[in-house]
């Protein structure tokens, strides 16, 4: 069961198409990767199911229905362009925001405290948002993100700005998020923190929606049949036995073994592989060899 | 509804707490204060040294014409001559010298002053008003007419011509076109400033948002056009606490002022201007009747109503520019057909206020982009309701048209970055859809 489905949406500007066409699905309880290159068109995306713009034709559904204007109390959206009223106080800010999302001042406070506490910033309160370091207004940020316990939750390039620390942090906070039954959509050029997080991803290009699914699904469907084989024995030997249906791409000597990279050339299982090999060399290690998302990526865009 | 009260309660918080709002509120009135009170003092203020003048006079009148008086003293020297005089002038700490030559006929050139600085203009004319009213009586003596003081007296006339203006029921009122030109300059510059100050306020309040990231966190939870209604509405209310607070403060402070430097008012110097002031105090109580008899009622109400419409309309196009830059530097070429306008309003003011049923008054009151200021010039001067109604219709249904034409302009402008937009690209913009 999907907490948001956008069905054909299509958004046109002057002359420019920036969304065509696009379908995603976002299940439940999951992390969704949306990613793509700098102006596929994921913000316009991101914006119309903030209801910051429409679509010109297609439709979102959020929770079984065609998305209203209230909707955006269940949404808390972290943009990549993010910033705060420089001039206001910390707990005013946070509150105010939170107030906006439709949170009671008493609400907003009570949780705030909580969430201060949580991150050991209770001291910032009463100070001015122009005193605090980018990573130190991003935590804040982060906060008021969430504070409204959404159901849907769009992170867009959360971690921008933080230290490494910060971001396990986060990273944490994110899991934890999913545990309480959020959905959340992550919409990130780090393909590391994509395979750490993510259970499903679409991968937009040029206004299109050109992959899309489980991310484990994604990755082995663009393997390239490529297994490794680690040995012992005689190189000869194993070049000597592999037969025209596999090629050698690599290998490689580490500590008295052999490292060989293969590539399989008709889908096959590849089993038949090891039974072709066993009789020449003596195997210690056996996997197929998944692309990254990096690759992925790569691969597809460029 | 809930949500564009939060907005227009930030806006005006954010705004009322900061301390230069709090120190522009009371300073601002001290120096109108000051400006009220302080030319009166001024005035009062004049040049007590003592001086010495000394004068030579070969007419034989000045003697009985130049009498001592607390600042000046006269000394003549019948037989001195203007090189010796010029040679001992610092040694007996003289101010001037005064050479008086035959005075009986109409010859204006007859007294000269001489001194090594420039002497001041009130003892100048001192010198001179005695001198002539010595000769004056000299002439009129002359005639030997018995009793001519009296009949002086008798004939000096002051005529102030009074006007009524009769109402439609045959009543009759009193006024004064000087006190209605006064009036109306200061409603329609008040609108004029009011209209000008806070557009630019939530101009670069717009900017601020986009120019901090704030506003794509801010549209995510409110829509665009609840943001700018909030920020034009919470401004407004500054401005009105802003010129309430100014108002009291200006009339407590003048009062206060007033108080204390009246008592210590009768020095002997200033009681001329005492006597001065006395007589034009019936004047001035014909003044105070007459803006007593001015109808404030209708007057306040359409000042809140122009003000109101015409800085809504005005603080929309100013929002929507705000909302296509992303500093204050880029406005400059954009903000120009919305400066326009208002500069054209405040100088049809200057011909209106002196011409009031003139045709270009007619129609700049019923333009809704001039209409507040010059139609505010017209009304102290009496406008038929109609023409007030039908200027106010326009002016509302302008709002409307242009409030919606800024916000589509605004909910656009606030997302994108980058390059400068150009006019015909943010009309462009009418056509997205949101």
């Amino acid at each position: 069961m999907s907490l948001l489905i956008a069905e054909q949406v299509i958004k046109r500007y002057n002359n420019h198409l920036a969304l065509d066409g696009v379908s995603i699905s976002v299940p439940r309880g999951s992390i969704f990767g949306l990613l793509g290159p700098n102006g596929a068109g994921k913000t316009t995306l991101i914006r119309i199911v903030n209801r910051i713009t429409a679509p010109d034709s297609g439709q979102v559904i959020f929770d079984g229905h065609p998305l209203r204007a209230d909707d955006v109390h269940q949404i808390g959206y972290l943009p990549e362009e993010r910033g705060l009223y420089k001039k206001m106080k910390v707990g005013e800010q946070a509150v105010y925001l939170a107030r906006l999302k439709g949170l009671s001042h008493a609400d907003a406070t009570a949780q705030l405290k909580t969430w201060f506490t949580k991150f050991g910033i209770n001291a910032w309160w009463d100070k001015k948002i122009e005193e605090l370091s980018k990573g130190m207004a991003q935590k804040l940020q982060f906060i008021v993100t969430i504070l409204h316990k959404p159901k849907l939750l769009i992170f867009d390039e959360p971690f921008s700005g933080f230290d490494p620390v910060n971001v396990n942090l986060l990273k944490q906070e994110i899991l934890n998020l999913k545990a309480n039954g959020s959905t959340i959509i992550f919409s990130t050029h780090n393909m590391a923190s994509v395979e750490e997080l993510c259970d499903e991803i679409a991968l937009i290009n040029k206004s299109r929606v050109i992959v899309s699914g489980g991310l484990e699904e994604v990755r082995r469907k663009h393997g390239d049949n490529i297994v490794e084989v680690i040995y012992r024995g005689n190189e000869q030997a194993l070049r000597g036995a592999l037969s025209p249906a596999y090629t050698l791409l690599e290998q490689k000597e580490k500590n008295g073994q052999f490292i060989s990279t293969i590539k399989i050339n008709d889908p096959q299982p590849s089993n038949r592989l090891l039974q072709e090999l066993i009789p020449h060399v003596e195997i210690t290690g056996f996997r197929e060899v998944i692309p990254s998302m990096n690759d992925i990526f790569i691969k597809l865009v460029s | 509804m809930n949500k564009i009260y939060l907005i227009i309660e930030r806006e005006f918080l954010t705004r009322v707490k900061k301390k230069s709002f709090i120190l522009t509120t009371l300073l601002t009135p001290l120096l109108f204060a000051a400006l009220m009170v302080v030319p009166v003092l001024v005035q009062t203020i004049k040049d007590t040294d003592h001086k010495t003048i000394a004068v030579i006079d070969r007419s034989g009148l000045a003697q009985q014409a130049l009498e001592n008086t607390n600042e000046l003293a006269f000394k003549f020297y019948p037989d001195a001559t203007l090189d010796s005089l010029k040679n001992t002038f610092a040694t007996e700490g003289l101010y001037a010298v005064v050479s008086i030559g035959e005075l009986r006929n109409n010859t204006p050139s007859a007294v000269e002053m001489y001194a090594f600085k420039q002497p001041n203009l009130d003892v100048q004319k001192n010198i001179e008003t005695r001198l002539e009213r010595v000769v004056e009586q000299r002439k009129l003596d002359s005639y030997n007419i018995s009793g001519l003081d009296t009949i002086m007296n008798s004939i000096k006339t002051q005529l102030d011509v009074k006007t009524f203006l009769w109402g439609e029921k045959g009543e009759e009122k009193a006024s004064n076109s000087t006190v209605y030109m006064v009036l109306s300059y200061i409603l329609s510059f008040m609108i004029y400033m009011f209209i000008f100050m806070f557009g630019n306020m939530v101009m670069r309040s717009v900017i601020e948002e986009k120019n901090n990231r704030v506003i794509e966190v801010i549209v995510s939870s409110v829509k665009p056009f609840q943001l700018m209604l909030g920020k034009i509405v919470g401004v407004a209310s500054v401005g009105l606490l802003q010129f309430l607070i100014w108002i009291v403060l200006t009339l407590g402070i003048s009062f206060i002022i007033g108080g204390i430097a009246a008592p210590s008012a009768p020095l002997p110097e200033q009681q001329e201007i005492v006597q001065q002031a006395t007589q034009e105090l019936g004047q001035s109580k014909d003044i105070i009747a007459m803006i007593a008899g001015i109808n404030f009622l209708p007057i306040i109400t359409s000042f809140i109503l122009y003000f109101l419409f015409g800085y809504l309309l005005y603080a929309s196009l100013f929002a929507a520019i705000g909302s296509a830059v992303e500093n204050e530097a880029d406005t400059q070429q954009l903000i120009l057909p919305v400066t326009i306008p208002l500069i054209i309003g405040i100088f049809t003011m200057v011909h209106t206020f002196q011409y009031p049923d003139s045709a270009l008054s007619f129609w700049a009151s019923m333009i809704p982009l001039t209409s507040p200021m010059v139609m505010m010039a017209r009304i102290p001067f009496g406008v038929p309701f109609w023409e007030v109604f039908l200027s106010l219709a326009l002016l509302f249904f302008t709002f409307l048209a242009i409030v919606w034409f800024a916000g589509k302009i605004y909910r656009t402008g606030i997302l994108m970055y980058g390059k400068k937009p150009s006019l015909a690209e943010m009309w462009k913009w009418l056509t997205y859809k949101n």
